[in-house]
């Protein structure tokens, strides 16, 4: 049989994921491995979910034709809105997966890491709406930098706790919440906002979030009359967005899978983000895969401009699809990032995250046939880093 | 016979202490474990310090970022364990979490514990069936024991299997808990206590985790061959530095 690219039945791709966990979290980890896959398959389940991505998150979202873009650059451009999600970005179709899971597991107190906050949002957003107790880790330098995100959190009754440690971002609040979960570990579930972690967290996420990929697949079937494009394109920061958009493609060696990394202020100005470049194999958050790390082991500091890609790993599937080849990865520099969040708005009247900037920068990096149809993860809207975008471009 | 296994013959009541290399100073090391020593210390964890402990609390996340900071490396670590043999005989017990040991190399890194005399290792984030398929046979090579840790969630069934692959002791974590996090035990951890001794375990245990005072040490050796303090005395070394090492021991067992 032929290689996939997707999961084997021990939690790895290729050489990459495994749950490298201490102790404490193993009976958690177990009970997750043994019944994510029963539990998500139960018809009810399945319908439950359904039925709230339809009616509150409003699934499914446009596939747009942006026709000036496409004009620019001569090609077939479409945009995924995943911007057009109830609270604005992918995130939430992962937390109304894992919501639903955790209520069949008996839980009653949810625990999220979050780095941009969109994470964080989501992970409140469903906790009110199924009247759960909900706990979100914040790197105190992300909540200084996202704090519409914290707002909102606050608005919807979760509590925020910074992360001090470290350098203070994603990494450091996804220890915090690792930690909170081996001192609760009866109670609580620990919602995972991307592709990382110990396995079975990777697969997990990343089906929750394939319904990205599955609805570009019949939209681009009705309109382009192919549901394989040339192209899928979206930004990493962990991989959730990319995961879900690439998932239905995994195997299709046709379409190609582009994933665009956080290149800070340049790969080797010692401030950057980008793992494919710069990390090696090793363990982080449970999961072996690429990091940023020193020679001896510790694991480095990444910078990026945008909170939500400021990680020093990626998921073990995206460590696989750089190592196999199956992925081309790039990486894209604050600026040119920030100058695409205005070319965006401008061209197509759509304000993106700053993460998702990051992904239409590819446009002037690659270069692309008339007849190529390109389809991007437009992951999520900018509303949270207007801060941000106005000082840089002293708006 | 290794060192390990010698003291754990031997006696119970025993006391281990953890501290990280390279904390408060660089070359605070080699002192420490001969303070250690010398006040009658049954066995030393030297933690090898990790940017990122995800089984330890603040004081430990805390006197590893130090250590980093003073420029503790692997390799530092056993340039200063060189000649360390000659002088103590102390069962030595390096506590560390895998990456670093995977970027040295694991098997590099076990032939040099072994050239340093170290007796045995704890990897909080090497789970037992990674261990047994894939590193076993290089841990015994080089004559190192490898603890493993149990938990009030660890099922019967999974406290025999790891007791069966154990060669040196039980590390019962004494909680739902990081390191550090606890001043006295509760009713649910005397019974966990109490179930876990009625499986009548072939190796010995000792409890570890929020042990941080006299009647903690006291409420686990009743029910264990001994424990181990790890924040507790990097708390005291931060406050007192590496001068009153007995002070601190001393108000333990007497
Ligand atoms: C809009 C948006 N896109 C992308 C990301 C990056 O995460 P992932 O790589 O998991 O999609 C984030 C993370 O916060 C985000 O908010």
């Amino acid at each position: 049989m032929k290689n996939s690219y997707n999961v084997d039945k021990n939690g790895f791709y290729g050489d990459f994921g495994g749950a490298f966990i201490p102790e404490m979290m193993h009976a958690n980890i177990e009970e997750l491995k043994s019944k994510y896959l029963k539990i998500s398959s139960e018809i009810s389940f399945k319908k439950e979910f359904d039925d709230l991505l339809e009616k509150y998150v409003g699934r499914p979202t446009p596939l747009y034709y942006a026709k000036r873009l496409s004009k620019k650059y001569n090609t077939k451009v479409y945009l995924k809105r995943e911007d057009l999600c109830h609270t604005g970005a992918h995130k939430i179709n992962n937390t109304i997966g894992q919501i639903l899971l955790a209520k069949k597991l008996g839980k009653t107190r949810i625990i999220a890491e979050t780095g941009a906050g969109q994470h964080g949002v989501a992970t409140a957003t469903v906790c009110a709406l199924m009247g759960i107790k909900c706990i979100i880790y914040m790197g105190e330098v992300d909540i200084s930098r996202q704090a519409p995100n914290v707002a909102r959190m606050k608005m919807l009754g979760a509590e925020v706790k910074p992360a001090i440690s470290g350098s203070k971002t994603l990494k450091d609040a996804t220890n915090e919440a690792i930690r909170d979960w081996i001192n609760n570990p009866v109670d609580t579930h620990y919602i995972i906002g991307s592709v990382v972690g110990p396995h079975p967290y990777p697969d997990m996420v990343a089906r929750f979030q394939s319904v990205i990929g599955n609805e570009v697949k019949k939209q681009l079937k009705k309109v382009e009359g192919n549901e394989n494009p040339n192209y899928v394109i979206a930004c990493v920061g962990g991989g959730s967005n990319a995961a879900g958009i690439f998932y239905p493609y995994l195997d299709n060696e046709k379409v190609k899978i582009i994933c665009v990394e956080a290149a800070g202020k340049g790969i080797n100005s010692g401030e950057s983000a980008a793992t494919s470049v710069l990390g090696k194999e090793g363990i982080i958050h449970g999961s072996k895969t690429l990091l940023m790390q020193t020679q001896d082991g510790q694991i480095t500091e990444p910078y990026s401009i945008s909170a939500g890609l400021d990680y020093p790993g990626v998921g073990p599937m995206h460590a696989n699809l750089y190592k196999s080849g199956r992925g081309k990865f790039i990486s894209i520099e604050d600026k040119d990032a920030m100058e695409w969040g205005l070319i965006l708005s401008r061209m197509e009247g759509i304000i993106p995250a700053i993460e998702t900037s990051h992904a239409f920068a590819v446009l002037d990096k690659m270069k692309f046939k008339k007849t190529d149809v390109i389809v991007f993860n437009c992951s999520g809207r900018g509303d949270k880093d207007l801060d941000t975008y106005i000082e840089y471009f002293k708006l | 016979m290794n060192r390990i296994n010698k003291v754990l013959n031997k006696k119970r009541e025993i006391l281990s202490i953890y501290f990280t290399a390279g904390f408060p100073d660089l070359s605070d090391t080699t002192s420490i474990i001969k303070s250690l020593d010398n006040c009658g210390v049954d066995m030393i964890e030297i933690g090898l310090p990790f940017s990122d402990p995800l089984a330890d609390g603040p004081t430990i996340q805390e006197s590893s970022t130090k250590a980093l900071k003073n420029g503790m490396t692997t390799k530092k670590l056993f340039e200063q364990l060189k000649g360390l043999r000659k002088e103590t005989n102390i069962p030595l017990i390096i506590m560390g979490y895998f990456n670093p040991i995977m970027q040295y190399g694991v098997e590099s890194f076990c032939k040099d514990c072994e050239l340093a005399g170290i007796d045995g290792l704890i990897i909080p984030d090497l789970p037992v069936e990674i261990y047994n398929n894939n590193y076993k046979t290089i841990f015994e090579k080089y004559n190192l024991l490898n603890m493993f840790l149990i938990t009030p969630q660890t099922s019967d069934k999974r406290i025999r299997f790891i007791d069966e692959i154990s060669s040196g002791f039980i590390y019962m974590v004494s909680s739902f808990s990081i390191t550090g996090s606890v001043n006295s035990f509760k009713k649910e951890q005397t019974k966990y206590f109490e179930r876990i001794n009625k499986m009548n375990l072939s190796s010995p245990l000792i409890i570890g985790f929020g042990i941080s005072n006299k009647q903690t040490y006291l409420d686990a050796i009743k029910n264990s061959n001994g424990a181990i303090i790890g924040s507790a005395f990097i708390k005291h070394l931060k406050k007192y530095g590496v001068g009153k090492v007995s002070d601190f021991i001393n108000k333990i067992r007497n």
